[in-house]
């Protein structure tokens, strides 16, 4: 089982990542997944999350209890949940956004700085599943293609996937740094 | 009658519970939705508003939940099979209205996502604790069905199932998600529409004089005739005879006239009572061993299945009674199963309110302990565990019903709470 928790800003399509995430693992990669959603009352700005359980029979309890990946996409998202991060969890970060200071494993990207030079920063969260994508391995990259083809609205697609592959060959590159 | 293949949108969709209800109901074939959106089930509204257009169902916001139920009434009697979705909240200014639905034997749908504590409460967070008020939140004597979905795939069974039931025994139907199952999304398949099975509403077809809105069948439901279609209809809060017509005689009040001209007032609780095993539905597993048994419903019921697990692979003979329906209530289960175990568990995100049925049915027979939670989230199911533990070790019965006192609690409270029921 893995549980992951994206969290950010209302506004950052933090609940949407979950989805399309949680659509591919469960549609595509015909695995279980769950999402559940937390936000507070305003409609923007205000703090947001997505927990996605991953396993490979039904899931029971479908919140996270000890995260295996956080993805942060603001300071406030990343002092909230880090303490949630197992020891050996991946940390996740927008480094324009997020100043860490962690001693688990913690990859960066400018998501939403990349999101902005391909044309609208709205896709920053698409930029970061990319990233996710190829960092985690928990879900195929074609599942992920598939599933934002049916979560994002037709004229946006090629968009989104540009943002995906963006994301997605910052993370190959991060790993190859690695080893 | 199969569903309208126009109505069902076949395939594995990966949707929250709130949308697999609006798509349940659609499937139903549901062409009127009146509510006042409130979260934790605006997704619901939402969806249902979206698809609305492309199968020719009409999504109205109303003023509140006050005008919501009223107009689904008005819809249902118009011809139209209705419904509301709501929570904690709207679920209360509905009551007065529920009640006239039960009396005027109105076949509707409430979705009520429970959200957290009373009033205002929590909005954003899951609570189990107005199924109570579900059966009982309305004046005078009447029964309801209640339906208590596990995941958005059961979401969109028991919404459409919902729909059956209520044209079935012409009664109000209420799917009592919460916000945990509702705000979840999951892969939710949805079958051909060959395969489901759609209740017609069931329309007098006799002469025009013949008819009477509540003369009964012999299953005690009456027969409907839409509203502006020649039949005379004569609907009414007040107690009424077969025709509707208002009777205030103490004689047929009170009994079950032979000649069916008697008030509908015992009729109102009779036709679910007398028609119950053919409603009631819920899931055993494992209970032919077991000597503890965890009766639950909804996300309570799911979070409990990790403990249960557990407690099986530490020896304990544990088994599970999931209540897909909850009222009515499968009494003489919960009976039967009181001679055979010691103890029944019952976790809900309430401070107790199923559980007082389980141990009425029990009658003293069997221990029965609460697993209480205050809402806003789900069981931790180490405390599930620790209350089979303590069913499986406890042989003498408990005057009353036990309180497991959670981990949390302990924490909160300290280790010497005392006991609190």
């Amino acid at each position: 089982m893995i549980e992951v928790r994206f969290a950010g800003f209302g506004g950052q399509g933090i609940i949407r990542s979950g989805l399309i995430l949680g659509r591919a693992v469960s549609i595509f990669d015909e695995k279980f997944a769950t999402m559940n959603q937390n936000f507070g009352p305003e409609a923007r700005g205000g703090a947001c999350s997505s927990q996605i359980v991953l396993s490979d029979t039904k899931i029971l309890y479908p919140y996270v209890t000890r995260t295996d990946y956080l993805v942060a996409m603001s300071q406030d998202a990343y002092s909230t949940f880090e303490h949630e991060l197992k020891d050996e969890g991946t940390l996740i970060i927008d480094v324009d956004l997020v100043r860490a200071n962690s001693n688990k494993k913690t990859y960066d990207i400018p998501s939403t700085r990349m999101a902005e030079e391909l044309g609208n920063k709205i896709i920053a969260n698409v930029v970061m599943l990319g990233f996710f994508t190829a960092i985690s391995k928990v879900v195929s990259k074609e599942a992920m293609e598939k599933s934002i083809r049916e979560s994002v609205p037709g004229r946006f697609i090629d968009l989104n996937l540009r943002a995906f592959n963006k994301g997605y060959d910052w993370g190959d590159k991060k790993l190859s740094e690695d080893n | 009658m199969k569903a309208d293949p126009k109505n069902v949108f076949t395939g594995s969709h990966y949707i929250d519970g709130d949308v697999a209800c609006a798509y349940g109901a659609v499937a139903a074939g549901c062409k009127y939705l009146a509510g006042y959106p409130i979260t934790p089930s605006t997704e619901a509204a939402e969806a249902f508003a979206v698809k609305a257009p492309y199968v020719g169902a009409q999504f109205i916001q109303m003023e509140d939940e006050l005008g919501s139920i009223a107009s689904v009434l008005g819809a249902s009697w118009a011809g139209k099979k209705a419904m509301t979705i709501t929570s904690g909240p709207g679920f209360s200014l509905m009551m007065e209205t529920i009640g006239l639905g039960a009396a005027t034997e109105t076949p509707f749908v409430i979705i009520n996502i429970q959200r957290a504590g009373p009033s205002t409460g929590v909005p954003t967070s899951t609570g189990q604790a107005d199924m109570m008020q579900a059966k009982w939140g309305s004046h005078g004597d009447y029964e309801i069905i209640a339906l208590a979905p596990e995941s958005p795939q059961e979401s969109f069974e028991l919404t459409f199932k919902a729909f059956n039931l209520a044209e079935r025994y012409r009664v109000p139907v209420m799917v009592m998600s919460d916000e945990c199952v509702g705000h979840m999304a999951e892969k939710v398949v949805i079958p051909n529409a060959q395969e489901l099975e759609v209740e017609p509403r069931r329309y007098f077809t006799g002469s025009k004089k013949d008819y009477k809105p509540f003369k009964r069948d012999k299953d005690l439901v009456p027969w409907m005739a839409r509203a502006g279609a020649g039949y005379k209809l004569y609907l009414t809060g007040l107690t009424h005879g077969e025709d509707g017509r208002p009777i205030f005689d103490v004689k047929t009040f009170e009994m079950k006239s032979k000649s069916l001209r008697g008030s509908t007032n015992r009729y109102l609780v009779d036709k679910i009572r007398h028609n119950r095993d053919k409603i009631i539905k819920f899931e055993e597993h494992q209970t032919d061993d077991a000597e503890v048994v965890v009766v639950s419903y909804g996300i309570s019921a799911r979070v409990a299945i990790k403990a249960v697990k557990e407690a099986r692979e530490s020896g304990i003979k544990v088994g599970t009674l999931r209540l897909v329906t909850v009222w009515p209530f499968p009494e003489k289960r919960i009976e039967e199963l009181a001679h055979q175990v010691k103890g029944f568990v019952v976790p809900e995100i309430n401070y107790g309110q199923v559980v007082y049925e389980v141990d009425r049915c029990s009658q003293g027979r069997a221990n029965v302990i609460l697993v209480p939670h205050g809402g806003a989230a789900v069981h931790d199911s180490d405390d599930i565990l620790g209350a089979i533990k303590q069913a499986a070790t406890d042989h003498n019965p408990y005057d009353r019903i036990l309180e497991y006192t959670t981990a949390l609690e302990r924490e909160v409270f300290g280790e010497n709470m005392v006991s609190k029921i």
